[in-house]
C-alpha cells in the first residue's frame, strides 16, 4: 500500500444555479493580464450544450486523454516520443475559433466622442487585433440553452431518440456544469509535456505547471482531454487552474470554492493507494468508476492510518482525511461521480448528478423514470455509460428527501421510503442531508495547511516575503 | 501491467525545489482586507472582502462571517453573485468617470454669460431667457462632445441652476431621482437631504419599478414585508412564480435547492424553461400573465375540499381571526340579482351608530348570540381618542364581551351577481347562491352576507371541477393552457400540506407576475390561498415577494435624516409613475383607460383618462404632484399670509377657496404649461433616463428636447380637466449626474460628477433578504477627483448657500401641499368618494383635498442645516409605520459619538461625513438600538393595549455602531416598525407580530383583507379578486404597419446585470452575448428568418431598438425576452428605419397608469411614498422583429 494524499472537490450539481460567480472570482484573481485573456480556468457549462472550449469532449477531434492501444494504456495523442518527433507540427491543438476571439470595448470614447449627429458607443474591438470586430462567440456562448439548435443539440452526449425530442419545448431540460483542472491522478498533461515542467505535488496532489520550465511546446494542451491548459501567448508559458494552492497551503479554498453562492463545492483530502491506481488504469470501461474509487481509502482504516503515516503523511493530514466531506460524497455515501472517466486521466473531482422535474404533468410525486434528464445523458458525462451507476446516486437523493419530508410532516411511510431509496438508515440519512444542506463553511472545506516548517525556518522567518527570498532559500 | 510509475505521476515533495510556484504565490498575496458591498438595487445585500495590494483593489471575495441563526437553517454564506465579484473591473475602467464633465455647448454658453453677469443665477437667466440658446445645448443632449471641467465650474452652474429656478418657478420644480435607499443608505440620503432643504421633491422608485406589490397594502395595510430567505428553509411547499431565484436571487438561492433536501416540494409557475425551473419538483407552464387565472381554481378546489366537503379546524380558525372573511357586507339589488357592496359599520346599525368613528367600525356576528358587534381592531378604534382597543382580541370592542365571529350566514339565499370575463375578454356576469341574512339598518331593511359568502359564491366553489365556468379547474385552461388535474393536483398538495404543518406553504413572487396592468388581482388571488389555508404570519409560509423591495431596516432613523425632518416638515415626496405618466406626456398618446381596462361599466366613472384620475387624485389628496400650483409655492405662500394677516390657518382656507373658484390651480391640470416643467433634475445612484425611463423615447422627447424615436401620435383626447396642449419639449433646463460609470444617464447629462466607487466611500446596507446590517467601507480613496455622494451634495449644498445669499437675504415661507398620509387619522378623512371639483361639498384641506402646510426655508443656511442633525430629533422624537418614541437620550449619546457643531450658540450632533450620518442611523433607531426598540414597544403597547415590550427581553443593551459592523455583519433586533420578529434561532417572517402577539393589520378591519370596498373598486369590479382579461396587441394600438413578427416583449431580470449596472462591464458582456439582445423561439425566429445571433430591429410606435437574436428551445411562441435593462451605449448600430442610434428596451415601453391604485384618503388606500399609488406596468409592450440584413454603425 502507498498512500498518497490529494486535495479533492466535489461539485454538487443538483444545488449549482449556474450563476459563473466562480469563474468571475477564478478570473479576477488569475487570468485578468495580458496573455490570459481567453482562459477560463473555472468555466460553467449548460448542458445539454457544447461546452469551452467547442467540443472539448470530442476526442476524435482533439484526441487528448489516454486509450488502451494493443493492450496497454498510452496517451491518445501518442507516446512522448512520438511528440517529440512532431514537436514543432501539433495537429490536434485546438485553435482560436475553438475558443473565440477576445473582445473589449471602446469605452473611452463615450467620455471623449466630439459632438455628433448621433449617440456615441462604446464599439466591440479585438483583443487580438485592436480593430472593431463582429462578436459571434465567447466562453459561454450557448448559457442557458442560447443558439440551442447549434449548441445544445450538438451536445455528444445526446442520444439520438433524446436529441430529437430536445427540440420540444415542453420536454426539454438543462443543467449546468461547472469545470476546472481535475489534478488528476494520471494527468495527460504532465505525460505529454516534453519538458517535464508538468509535476504533481507530492503532499497535496495539485498538478502544475513550472512557470519557469515551461517551454512552450503545448502539447499539454492536447493531451489534457479536459481542454483544462492553456497557453499563454504573452508570456510563452501554458498555465492553467492551480487549485488556488497559495490559499490552499494556508488552508483556505480556492477562490471559485469560496465564492460559490450556490454553495455546491466541498474541498478535502482524499488518501489513495498508488499500487492499486496501477493495477486499475487499464480497468474495463464499464467498471472505471468503481476502479477510481477503489484506489481511495477509508481514512479511519487503522491499517491505512499506519501507511499513511509511514508514507510520510502528516497526521493532521489524516484527521482532515478522516474529516473529509469529499470522502463522504465519493466513498461513502457514493453520491459523487467523476467527469468521463473514460478518459483515464483518473481525475479528482467529482460531481453529485442533479435531479430535474419530472416531465409528466399533475405529477409532482418523483420517480426517476420521470424525470427530464435521462439517465442515459447523466451516465454518459459521468459513469462511461454504466447508467446503474447513476441510477443509484439518484436513488439516494430520492431517499433522502423522501425521509426529510416523513420526519418533517411525522409521515412513517415517507420515512420508510427513503429509507428503501437509499439503502442507508436513518442516521446516515441525517448525516447525507446535513452534509448536503446545513454544511456550512468549515464544514464545506476541509482542508490542512500545508507544514513548512524545517530546519531554516529560523533564518527564513525574517527573509519570508523579500524578492531575493527565493535566491537566499537556495 | 505495462504503466510504471512513470515521470508523469511522479510526486514532487519538496516545496524548496519548486521556486516556479512564487510565480502565483505572490499574486495571491494582499496587503490588506477591507469589508464593503455593492451598492446596487439587487437587494442582495452581501458582505464582501475587498484585496488591496500596493494601493490597488486588485479583486474581492465574499466575506463568510454573518452571525448563524440556527444550527438547523443554513449559514448565510458566502454571500455575492457574478455580477458583484466583477466589480473592481469598475474602479479603474475606461468606463470609469473621472473628472466633473459639462456638456461643450452648455460649458461655452456659460464662460460667455459669466464674462457679462458677475452674479452666476444672472449668468444663468441669461442662458434660460434666450430660447435658442437653450435649445442648442439641450438638441445635443446624447450627441458627444462633453467636456472635462473643474468642480468649481460644475457646482457653480448647479448652484446658479438651482438658485434661479427656486426663485422664479418655486423650489418644486426641482426634482431628484434615486433608487432604492438600502443599498446605500447615506448615498441615498445626500441627495435627497439637499432637496428636502430647499423644497425640491424626491422621486419613488418602487412604485414606478413596478415592483411594488399593489396587492400588498391593499390586503395587509403594508408597503410590502416578507420573510428573510433563510424563511424559505423552513417552507415545506414552496411555489415559485414570476421569480427565477436562480438567477435572480442568486445569494439566497441556495435555500431553495437546500430546502429541497429537508423535504420541501418545490413547483415553478413559468411560461418559459427559466433557470429556477431546474429545482421544480413540477413545472407549470402555464401561458404569460395569466397566474391570476390559475389561482383563482387553486382557490376554488381549496374551498370545495377544505372548507365545504371537510371541516379543517387550523384553516377555519385562522380566517376567522385573522381575515376579514367573517366580515359583514350590505348586498345591493340590482336587475342581475343583489351585488356585494360596502362593509356593513357601526353607523349602519341604531343601536351603534352613537360610538366614536362609527363609520369605521366594521361589525361581525356573534357565532353564538346571532347579534351584531363591533369586534376590537379595526380602523375606527386605531384612531379613536381612547387607546388600547385596537388589537386582534376575540372581543366586542363596545361591551367588553368575548366573542366569536360567525364565517357563513345560512339563514337566506339569495342569487348574487358576481363579474366574469370570456376568453374575448368580453363581460360575463354569473349568477350564484349565497347565504345572507336581512337585518334592520338606519337605511331600512338590507341583506348582509359575510365575505367568505360571497367569495364562496364569486369562485363558483362547488361546482364541477371540469364545469367551464368562472373560477373552476377547467374554466382556468382556456387562458393558462394548464390542464385541470394540474391545478387541482397543485391545489391538493398545497393545502393539504399547510394543514399538515401550520402553514408553512409559500409561494415566491417577483416581477413576472407584478409587472402586468393587472398584477394586484394576480397577487391578490395567489395571497388568497395563503390566508385560506393559514400560511400568512408564520415561518416556513407567506408570500414572499422580492423584486426592488430593499428593506432599510433602521427606517425611522433613516427617513429623519434622509427626508431633513429634523430640519422641516413635511418633505415633498412624490410617486414617479404619475409625474413621468404626466410630464413625459405619455398621457397625450392614449385615449380612454377604458379602452384596455375591462370594468363592468364605465359610465359609472365620470373620468374616463387616467391622467384625469390623476389630476382627481391630486386634488382630493390621494396622490402628491409636484409642481403643486401653477405658479411659485413661495409666492403662493407670501400671497395668502398676506390676505390673511399671518394667519396661517385662515390662509389655508383662503387657498382652498382660491382653488376652489379656480384663482388658483393645480399643476397636475397644466401640466405642459412652461411654469409647470420640472426645471432641475438630479440624477445619482442610478440609470434614471434608461433602465428607470419608462417611455425612454418621450422622455428624449420631451424631457430632454433631443433627438428621439416616438413614431406615436398625440390622440387629442377630450380631457374633463386638463387644459388641451401640445406636449412641450425640452422642458427640463439642467440634468445633473452623479456617476461613477459612462452610462445612458450620464451620456445624454448636462453635467456629471464623478462619484466614488463602493470601494471608496462608508454607507450602510440592509436588505429584506436577510437580517444583518453591515457597510460598505473605503477600501482606497475616491479615486482620479470623484467624492462619495454625501460629500458631493455636501459640497452642492455649500455652493448653493453661497449662491442663493444674495437672492433670498432672509427666510422665506413655502406653501406645501401633501396628499392625505398613512399611518395617520387621514386615514379615516374620506368614508365616500366626493370631488368638490363636482361640486359635491367644499375643499377642506386634510379632509377633501391635500393638506397645506407653510414651511419656512432659509436658503442662505442649507449647508449649515446639512451638516448638522436638526435638535427637533431630540425634542419630537422620531418613528416609522405608525410608532413614535422620544429620541433625546440618543441625539446626546450622538453629540459624543459624532462630535457637536454650533449653530447660534446651540450645540447640535455633526453629521458632515457619511460615516457621521451613518452613526447617526445605527444610534437612533430601534433595530440597532435595543434601548429604542424598548421606547418604541411601548408606545405600540399603549396604542394595542397587548403585552410588547417583552419582545425585547435580553436585549436592552444591544447597540450596534459602524465600528462594530465593520468588525462582522450584525443581526438587527425586534422592533415594531416591522411586522416580523427574529431572535435567536429565529428567521424573520412578516406579520408574525400579528399572529402571535395581536397587533392588528393596519387595514380598515385590522385583518388582512380579502376584500376592498373602496367605491372605486366596487364600481371597477375588483372588490374581490377576478380575472380579467390581458390588455391584448389590439386594444393598446402599438404596434405599426408592414410586415414583421408581432411578440410580447417581456423584461424580466436578467443574469449578466443588476439592471443597467454591470451590463457594460467586460466580464459580464464577455461571459453573454456581448452586448443587448433578445431571446425568441426556434418556431418564431424561423417564421421570421432569422438565426442564432442574427442582428434584427425591434420596434413599435414608442420607438426602435437594435440588437442580436438569441434563439432558443428555452421560449415558448409568442414572446421574447429582452432581459432588463441593457445600455444603449454598448456596440449599439443605427436603426436602418430611423437613421438614428437604436434605442434601449425602454425606447420600447410605455406606462399605463391603473385608476383603482389612485385611491385615497381611506383605511389603507392612503398615501405614502413607495407605499401606494399606481405602479409603471410595463409588461403588455408588443413588438414587431425584422432581421437585419445589413449593419451600420
Amino acid at each position: 500500500m502507498d498512500v498518497r494524499a490529494q486535495l479533492s472537490m466535489v461539485l454538487h450539481l443538483d444545488k449549482c444555479i449556474g450563476c459563473h460567480t466562480c469563474s468571475v472570482t477564478c478570473k479576477n484573481l488569475w487570468t485578468n493580464r495580458k496573455g490570459t485573456e481567453y482562459m477560463w480556468w473555472n468555466n460553467v457549462e449548460t448542458r445539454p450544450g457544447t461546452g469551452y472550449p467547442k467540443n472539448w469532449e470530442d476526442q476524435g477531434k482533439f484526441r487528448g486523454g489516454w486509450e488502451i492501444k494493443n493492450g496497454s494504456l498510452s496517451l491518445k495523442s501518442g507516446s512522448k516520443w512520438g511528440i517529440l518527433s512532431r514537436i514543432f507540427h501539433n495537429p490536434d491543438q485546438p485553435v482560436m475559433k475553438d475558443y473565440y476571439e477576445p473582445f473589449t470595448y471602446d469605452y473611452a470614447n463615450l467620455t471623449d466622442a466630439p459632438e455628433s449627429a448621433n449617440q456615441p458607443i462604446a464599439r466591440a474591438k479585438s483583443r487580438i487585433t485592436g480593430e472593431s470586430m463582429n462578436i459571434e462567440a465567447g466562453p459561454n456562448w450557448d448559457d442557458d440553452l442560447g443558439g440551442s439548435r447549434e449548441y445544445a443539440a450538438k451536445d455528444p452526449n445526446l442520444t439520438e431518440e433524446d436529441r430529437v425530442l430536445f427540440g420540444e419545448f415542453e420536454k426539454i431540460f438543462m443543467m449546468y456544469l461547472p469545470r476546472l483542472c481535475n489534478h488528476c491522478l494520471n494527468p495527460a498533461c504532465a505525460a505529454a509535456c516534453p519538458s517535464g515542467s508538468i509535476y504533481k505535488r507530492g503532499e497535496d496532489g495539485i498538478v502544475l505547471n513550472d512557470q519557469e520550465k515551461c517551454r512552450a511546446w503545448r502539447y499539454c494542451v492536447s493531451a489534457c482531454p479536459y481542454k483544462k491548459i492553456y497557453y499563454n501567448w504573452d508570456r510563452g508559458k501554458s498555465e492553467k487552474c492551480i487549485f488556488c494552492y497559495p490559499k490552499s497551503e494556508n488552508g483556505e479554498p480556492s477562490a471559485c470554492a469560496h465564492s460559490c453562492v450556490g454553495r455546491i463545492r466541498y474541498t478535502g483530502v482524499l488518501l489513495y493507494d498508488y499500487d492499486r491506481l496501477i493495477q486499475v488504469l487499464e480497468a474495463p470501461e464499464e467498471t472505471l468508476v468503481e476502479a477510481l474509487k477503489s484506489c481511495i481509502l477509508d481514512p479511519s482504516d487503522p491499517e491505512v492510518k499506519r501507511h499513511a503515516k509511514k508514507a510520510g503523511i502528516e497526521p493532521d493530514w489524516i484527521q482532515a482525511a478522516e474529516n473529509s466531506p469529499v470522502y463522504a460524497f465519493v466513498k461513502e455515501f457514493g453520491l459523487a461521480l467523476p467527469l468521463h472517466p473514460e478518459f483515464r486521466t483518473f481525475p479528482m473531482v467529482f460531481y453529485v448528478p442533479s435531479l430535474s422535474p419530472v416531465l409528466r404533468k399533475a405529477e409532482t410525486d418523483m420517480t426517476m423514470e420521470n424525470f427530464r434528464i435521462p439517465v442515459k445523458y447523466l451516465a454518459s458525462v459521468f459513469t462511461a455509460g454504466n447508467e446503474a451507476a447513476v441510477e443509484d446516486t439518484l436513488k439516494k437523493l430520492l431517499g433522502i428527501r423522501s425521509y426529510m419530508r416523513g420526519k418533517e410532516l411525522a409521515d412513517k411511510e415517507l420515512m420508510e421510503k427513503g429509507i428503501s431509496l437509499s439503502g442507508w438508515n436513518g442516521r446516515e440519512l441525517e448525516k447525507a442531508y446535513r452534509l448536503t444542506s446545513l454544511t456550512n463553511f468549515t464544514g464545506r472545506f476541509v482542508i490542512p495547511k500545508t507544514r513548512r516548517e524545517n530546519g531554516s525556518s529560523y533564518e527564513m522567518q525574517g527573509a519570508e516575503g523579500f524578492l531575493d527570498h527565493g535566491k537566499n532559500k537556495r | 501491467m505495462t504503466v510504471k510509475k512513470s515521470d508523469h505521476m511522479k510526486d514532487i515533495h519538496k516545496p524548496a525545489e519548486r521556486v516556479g510556484e512564487d510565480f502565483y504565490r505572490v499574486r495571491n498575496s494582499y496587503d490588506k482586507v477591507v469589508r464593503s458591498t455593492h451598492g446596487v438595487n439587487c437587494t442582495g445585500s452581501c458582505s464582501w472582502n475587498i484585496y488591496v495590494k500596493n494601493g490597488i483593489v486588485t479583486n474581492e471575495l465574499q466575506a463568510v462571517d454573518y452571525p448563524q441563526i440556527d444550527h438547523d437553517i443554513p449559514n448565510y454564506e458566502p454571500r455575492g453573485c457574478a455580477r458583484g465579484a466583477s466589480f473592481s473591473w469598475y474602479l479603474y475602467s475606461p468606463l470609469r468617470v473621472k473628472y466633473p464633465y459639462v456638456r461643450g455647448r452648455l460649458l461655452d454658453l456659460w464662460t460667455e454669460a459669466k464674462k457679462r453677469f458677475a452674479d452666476p443665477v444672472a449668468a444663468w437667466e441669461s442662458i434660460m431667457t434666450d430660447e435658442s440658446a437653450r435649445k442648442s445645448f439641450q438638441q445635443a443632449r446624447g450627441k458627444g462632445g462633453l467636456r472635462r471641467t473643474d468642480w468649481d465650474t460644475a457646482l457653480d452652474i448647479i448652484a446658479a441652476s438651482s438658485v434661479y429656478t427656486v426663485k422664479k418657478y418655486g423650489p418644486d420644480r426641482i426634482t431628484g431621482f434615486s433608487p432604492i435607499p438600502a443599498m446605500s443608505q447615506v448615498s441615498y440620503a445626500a441627495g435627497a437631504r439637499f432637496l428636502q432643504l430647499i423644497g425640491g421633491s424626491c422621486l419613488s422608485f418602487y412604485d414606478w419599478y413596478c415592483d411594488l406589490p399593489a396587492a400588498s397594502p391593499q390586503i395587509w395595510g403594508e408597503q410590502t414585508d416578507v420573510c428573510e430567505s433563510a424563511d424559505w428553509y423552513n417552507s415545506m411547499y414552496t411555489v415559485l412564480m414570476g421569480s427565477n431565484v436562480s438567477m435572480t436571487r442568486t445569494p439566497d438561492a441556495h435555500f431553495l435547492a437546500e430546502s429541497r433536501y429537508k423535504g420541501t416540494k418545490v413547483v415553478v409557475l413559468s411560461p418559459d424553461y427559466s433557470q429556477a425551473v431546474k429545482h421544480a419538483d413540477l413545472w407549470v407552464p402555464l401561458k404569460k400573465g395569466q397566474d391570476a387565472a390559475f389561482w383563482l381554481a387553486v382557490n376554488n378546489v381549496i374551498i370545495n375540499e377544505f372548507y365545504n366537503k371537510k371541516d379543517t379546524p387550523y384553516f377555519r380558525e385562522y380566517v376567522k381571526k385573522y381575515t376579514d372573511l367573517p366580515f359583514l357586507v350590505k348586498l345591493e339589488a340590482s336587475k342581475d340579482g343583489f351585488r356585494a357592496g360596502r362593509y356593513l359599520r357601526a353607523s349602519d346599525i341604531d343601536a351603534l351608530a352613537g360610538e366614536e368613528n362609527a363609520a369605521w367600525k366594521m361589525l361581525l356576528m356573534d357565532e353564538t348570540t346571532g347579534s351584531l358587534y363591533s369586534p376590537k381592531g379595526t380602523i375606527g378604534y386605531r384612531w379613536a381618542k381612547e387607546k388600547g382597543k385596537w388589537n386582534l382580541e376575540d372581543t366586542d370592542g363596545i361591551e367588553g364581551l368575548e366573542r366569536i365571529p360567525m364565517l357563513s350566514l345560512s339563514d337566506e339565499e339569495v342569487i348574487l351577481s358576481t363579474d366574469g370575463y370570456d376568453a374575448g375578454g368580453g363581460y360575463a356576469p354569473v349568477k350564484r347562491k349565497a347565504g345572507a341574512k336581512r337585518i334592520k339598518t338606519v337605511q331600512g331593511d338590507v341583506y348582509v352576507a359575510t365575505v367568505f359568502d360571497i367569495l364562496k359564491a364569486n369562485l363558483g366553489a362547488g361546482a364541477d371541477y371540469y364545469e367551464n365556468s368562472p373560477y373552476t379547474p377547467a374554466w382556468q385552461q382556456q387562458f393558462t393552457g394548464i390542464e385541470p388535474e394540474t391545478v387541482i393536483k397543485v391545489a391538493r398538495e398545497f393545502a393539504e400540506n399547510a394543514e399538515k404543518t401550520g402553514g408553512r406553504s409559500m409561494i415566491i413572487i417577483g416581477a413576472g407576475v407584478n409587472q402586468w396592468y393587472h398584477s394586484d388581482l394576480s397577487y391578490r388571488a395567489a395571497i388568497m390561498a395563503l390566508m385560506l389555508t393559514g400560511s400568512v404570519g408564520v415561518n416556513g409560509g407567506g408570500l414572499a415577494h422580492y423584486v426592488g423591495q430593499e428593506k432599510v431596516a433602521m427606517l425611522s432613523s433613516w427617513s429623519a435624516l434622509a427626508m431633513a425632518g429634523d430640519w422641516c416638515k413635511p418633505p415633498r415626496l412624490q410617486n414617479a409613475p404619475s409625474f413621468w405618466y404626466i410630464h413625459s406626456d405619455q398621457f397625450r398618446y392614449e385615449g380612454s383607460v377604458f379602452d384596455y381596462f375591462a370594468v363592468p361599466d364605465k359610465e359609472k366613472f365620470k373620468e374616463q383618462h387616467s391622467a384625469d384620475f390623476n389630476a382627481k387624485a391630486v386634488r382630493l389628496g390621494w396622490l402628491p404632484f409636484y409642481p403643486q400650483f401653477c405658479g411659485s409655492s413661495i409666492d403662493a405662500a407670501e400671497e395668502v399670509l398676506t390676505e390673511a394677516d399671518g394667519d396661517k390657518a385662515k390662509a389655508m382656507k383662503i387657498t382652498a377657496s382660491k382653488l376652489k373658484k379656480g384663482e388658483m390651480k393645480f399643476a397636475a391640470e397644466d401640466p405642459d404649461n412652461p411654469k409647470n416643467f420640472p426645471r432641475v433634475w438630479y440624477i445619482w445612484r442610478g440609470n434614471a433616463i434608461s433602465s428607470s425611463a419608462k417611455g425612454h423615447e418621450y422622455f428624449l422627447k420631451h424631457i430632454l428636447g433631443t433627438d428621439h424615436s416616438v413614431h406615436a401620435e398625440e390622440t387629442g383626447f377630450g380631457f374633463e380637466n386638463i387644459k388641451d396642449a401640445k406636449g412641450a419639449e425640452g422642458k427640463v433646463d439642467l440634468v445633473v449626474d452623479l456617476n461613477f460609470r459612462m452610462d445612458t444617464s450620464a451620456v445624454y447629462s448636462d453635467i456629471i460628477l464623478p462619484a466614488a466607487t463602493w470601494y471608496e466611500k462608508n454607507d450602510l446596507n440592509t436588505s429584506d433578504m436577510h437580517t444583518f446590517v453591515h457597510p460598505l467601507t473605503e477600501a482606497v480613496p475616491p479615486l482620479w477627483e470623484s467624492a462619495g455622494d454625501w460629500e458631493i451634495f455636501r459640497r452642492i449644498a455649500e455652493k448653493f448657500s453661497e449662491t442663493a445669499s444674495a437672492h433670498f437675504p432672509k427666510p422665506v415661507y413655502d406653501l406645501v401641499a401633501t396628499p392625505l398620509a398613512h399611518d395617520s387619522p387621514d386615514e379615516i378623512a374620506q368614508e365616500n368618494v366626493t370631488d368638490w371639483k363636482y361640486g359635491h361639498e367644499d375643499p377642506v384641506p386634510g379632509k377633501t383635498m391635500p393638506k397645506l402646510t407653510f414651511v419656512e426655508r432659509d436658503y442662505g443656511k442649507i449647508h449649515e442645516k446639512y451638516i448638522t442633525l436638526g435638535k427637533s430629533i431630540r425634542e419630537n422624537g422620531i418613528g416609522a409605520h405608525g410608532v413614535s418614541w422620544n429620541s433625546g437620550e440618543e441625539y446626546d449619546d450622538l453629540k459624543k459619538i459624532n462630535g457637536s457643531r454650533y449653530m447660534e450658540g446651540e450645540e447640535m450632533a455633526d453629521v458632515s461625513t457619511a460615516l457621521k450620518a451613518s452613526s447617526a442611523i445605527l444610534r437612533l433607531a430601534p433595530e440597532g438600538n435595543g434601548q429604542v426598540s424598548l421606547k418604541a414597544f411601548r408606545d405600540l403597547e399603549a396604542k394595542t393595549g397587548r403585552p410588547l415590550a417583552h419582545l425585547v427581553e435580553g436585549y436592552e443593551e444591544y447597540s450596534v455602531s459602524f465600528d462594530e459592523i465593520t468588525r462582522q455583519p450584525r443581526r438587527i433586533i425586534n422592533s415594531p416598525c416591522w411586522s416580523g420578529k427574529v431572535g435567536k434561532g429565529r428567521a424573520y417572517a412578516p406579520f408574525t407580530l400579528n399572529v402571535e402577539d395581536l397587533v392588528p393589520w393596519r387595514t380598515l378591519t385590522g385583518r388582512q383583507q380579502f376584500y376592498l370596498d373602496h367605491e372605486m373598486y366596487i364600481q371597477a369590479g375588483e372588490n374581490l379578486p377576478v380575472y380579467k382579461p390581458e390588455l391584448d396587441m389590439e386594444m393598446l394600438g402599438e404596434t405599426e404597419g408592414g410586415d414583421g413578427l408581432v411578440l410580447n416583449l417581456l423584461t424580466p431580470h436578467g443574469k449578466w446585470n443588476i439592471h443597467s449596472t454591470y451590463f457594460d462591464n467586460e466580464r459580464m458582456l464577455t461571459l453573454s452575448r456581448g452586448g443587448q439582445c433578445v431571446w425568441l423561439s426556434e418556431k418564431d425566429a424561423e417564421k421570421a428568418g432569422i438565426t442564432d445571433n442574427d442582428w434584427l430591429e425591434m420596434s413599435n410606435k414608442n420607438g426602435n431598438v437594435v440588437c442580436r437574436a438569441v434563439v432558443s428551445v428555452r421560449i415558448p411562441e409568442g414572446m421574447c425576452l429582452m432581459y432588463h435593462a441593457p445600455e444603449r451605449t454598448i456596440d449599439v448600430p443605427l436603426s436602418p428605419s430611423t437613421g438614428k442610434r437604436g434605442g434601449v428596451h425602454n425606447s420600447l415601453s410605455r406606462v399605463r397608469l391603473k385608476p383603482t391604485l389612485m385611491a385615497g384618503g381611506y383605511g389603507q388606500f392612503t398615501y405614502y411614498f413607495n407605499y401606494w399609488g399606481p405602479i409603471g406596468v410595463n409588461r403588455e409592450t408588443f413588438v414587431k422583429i425584422r432581421k437585419l440584413n445589413e449593419v451600420r454603425y
